[in-house]
């Protein structure tokens, strides 16, 4: 069993972090940002060609973590990959060590570094879910083949409180749990109010009780930064206070990166008094070193072992 | 219907320069590219005088024929314009590729280049925006998504959409698109069916559409 689900199951708040894998073939970034990460979470996610933007392979940084003795989240998004590809790359997966897999339906290729690129879109993030749990459950690949040894992991989705409509986005989690989600990490957290609107969604249809929800929370490292995500992410929702409250740190002379790194924690005690909440992931995208600052301050540490 | 765009000028031009062109039979189409502003009649003659233009400031000589079939996808059509095409060097043909395949296929021997960029099976509104509404997917289930289609009006292809990057209506990629699934949800509370929305639609089977090597079909 995985370490996460461990957690999970055993009632403690649960801390999942982020690592982006490099742009090129140096493991030792891996492994480096793996050293700052170790212990600070019980499992890291690994992103997969993030935002379209080719990267290391997630399943081959998911291994170069199990070496370093962390435990990997392998994300996998169906935009790269069709069936046949995702089901040889989760058998793989499984095979060398990983336990838990984020089924995604993955940024579309526009956004990233080949926008050139034919998507494939085979699968969405719904298919991609029951097809994984299917491999474990009924040991059966999507064609039906039968297998020995089945993939064991522990299965995530994502979902996006802040994307519209937002009548939809509790049935949409609800249509994820019935395809096999076990976890969800949401969207980054910044509209609380929204947030606690959509949870108190969530509890009315009974899915606190069904699946793990971990908020996504992310140090907002300058108001530049926040502005940015507000106007050109789609589906990202920052409110103007904390726009407000990183461009005065910087006003005052303080350092906005602390600023981001205390609304951050503020967000995370703020979702620990929320119904439902199961756990925090902490995506501290290509500033992995504010992790540690975050889960400390946070009175998250230290995290039980596996 | 088959909605099309011209090839720029220069495109077109460097095609008939490479293929050494001086006698150029320019064949227009009278069905969907009429509808499309990008190969009827009027679009023929337009594209014609321009031609005609650049060939003279260029000091090559080209003669151009004009001709508008009712339809250049049916031999039956395509057969009229069989003294045409004899005559040319080449046919430019401002049809859509099943035009200019079936032209091809009719006049073996002889050159047949496309003056068209074939975009997509769509319809257009009043302010003549034309909008991809089918992919010719060949297993069509408009009967499940309240008549919208999934597979051209979501970016990803989605059948369990909207995805999270779906934000006021829009879709992620641009804010030029609407979002295939918002439609597809405001149609089918329209209709009365937003609970069937709900249900998980299971892994496509493709082998109806486009990965199966060209598609058949005997006519009874
Ligand atoms: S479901 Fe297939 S056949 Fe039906 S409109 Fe969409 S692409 Fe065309
Ligand atoms: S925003 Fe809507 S149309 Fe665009 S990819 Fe997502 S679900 Fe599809």
């Amino acid at each position: 069993m995985s370490n996460l689900q461990r957690v999970l199951e055993s009632g403690k708040f649960a801390v999942t972090s982020e690592l982006g894998p490099p742009r090129d073939a140096d493991a030792s970034v891996v492994i480096e940002k793996a050293k700052l990460l170790k212990g600070q979470s019980d499992a890291v996610n690994i992103t997969d060609n993030q935002t379209a933007i080719v990267r290391m392979s997630s399943i081959a940084a998911a291994k170069l973590l199990i070496d370093e003795g962390l435990e990997p989240v392998v994300q996998m998004t169906c935009r790269d990959r069709n069936r046949l590809a995702m089901q040889a790359d989760i058998l793989g997966a499984a095979a060398l060590g990983a336990k838990n897999l984020l089924c995604l339906t993955g940024d579309h290729q526009k956004f990233g570094d080949h926008p050139q690129a034919k998507g494939v879109w085979d699968l969405d993030s719904i298919q991609l879910l029951q097809m994984v749990k299917a491999m474990r459950d009924d040991k059966k690949l999507l064609g039906g083949q039968e297998m020995a040894v089945a993939p064991d992991l522990f299965i995530g989705a994502a979902e996006n409180p802040f994307a519209d409509p937002f009548e939809l986005r509790a049935r949409r989690l609800a249509k994820k749990v019935a395809a096999g989600a076990q976890f969800i990490q949401t969207q980054i957290v910044y509209n609380v109010p929204k947030f606690e609107k959509w949870m108190e969604e969530v509890r009315a249809l009974g899915l606190d009780k069904k699946v793990y929800i971990m908020a996504g929370i992310s140090p907002l490292k300058s108001a530049g930064m926040a502005k940015y995500m507000k106007n050109n992410v789609p589906g990202m929702d920052v409110p103007d206070e904390y726009i407000a409250r990183m461009t005065a740190a910087k006003d005052e002379g303080r350092e906005p990166k602390e600023e981001g790194i205390a609304i951050a924690v503020e967000l995370i005690e703020k979702m620990k008094t929320i119904p439902g909440i199961a756990g925090v992931h902490v995506m501290a995208i290509e500033w992995e070193e504010a992790v540690p600052d975050i889960v400390k301050a946070a009175g998250l540490l230290p995290r039980p072992m596996g | 219907m088959i909605v099309g765009q011209r090839k720029p000028i220069d495109e077109i031009y460097a095609m008939i320069v490479a293929n050494d062109v001086k006698k150029l039979l320019l064949g227009g189409c009278g069905t969907c590219v009429t509808i499309s502003f990008a190969g009827g009649e009027k679009e023929v003659a337009e594209l014609t005088a321009a031609l005609e233009l650049k060939a003279t400031s260029d000091g090559w000589t080209l003669e151009i024929t004009q001709l508008t079939p009712l339809r250049q996808c049916e031999p039956e059509y395509t057969r009229e314009m069989a003294d045409a095409v004899k005559a040319a060097d080449a046919v430019l043909s401002l049809s859509c590729g099943v035009g200019v395949q079936t032209l091809a296929a009719e006049f073996p021997g002889k050159r047949v280049l496309p003056g068209v960029n074939t975009m997509m099976l769509g319809s257009h509104s009043p302010d003549r925006l034309f909008i991809e509404y089918c992919g010719a997917c060949g297993d069509c289930i408009l009967g499940e998504t309240g008549g919208i289609c999934p597979i051209v009006r979501c970016s990803k292809s989605m059948l369990n959409g909207p995805c999270g990057g779906s934000v006021n209506g829009k879709c992620e990629v641009s804010p030029d698109i609407g979002c295939g699934w918002q439609l597809i949800f405001d149609k089918l509370n329209e209709l009365k069916l937003g609970a069937t929305w709900d249900e998980v639609t299971t892994a496509r089977d493709w082998r109806p559409s486009w990965h199966g090597g060209p598609r058949r079909l005997e006519s009874k």
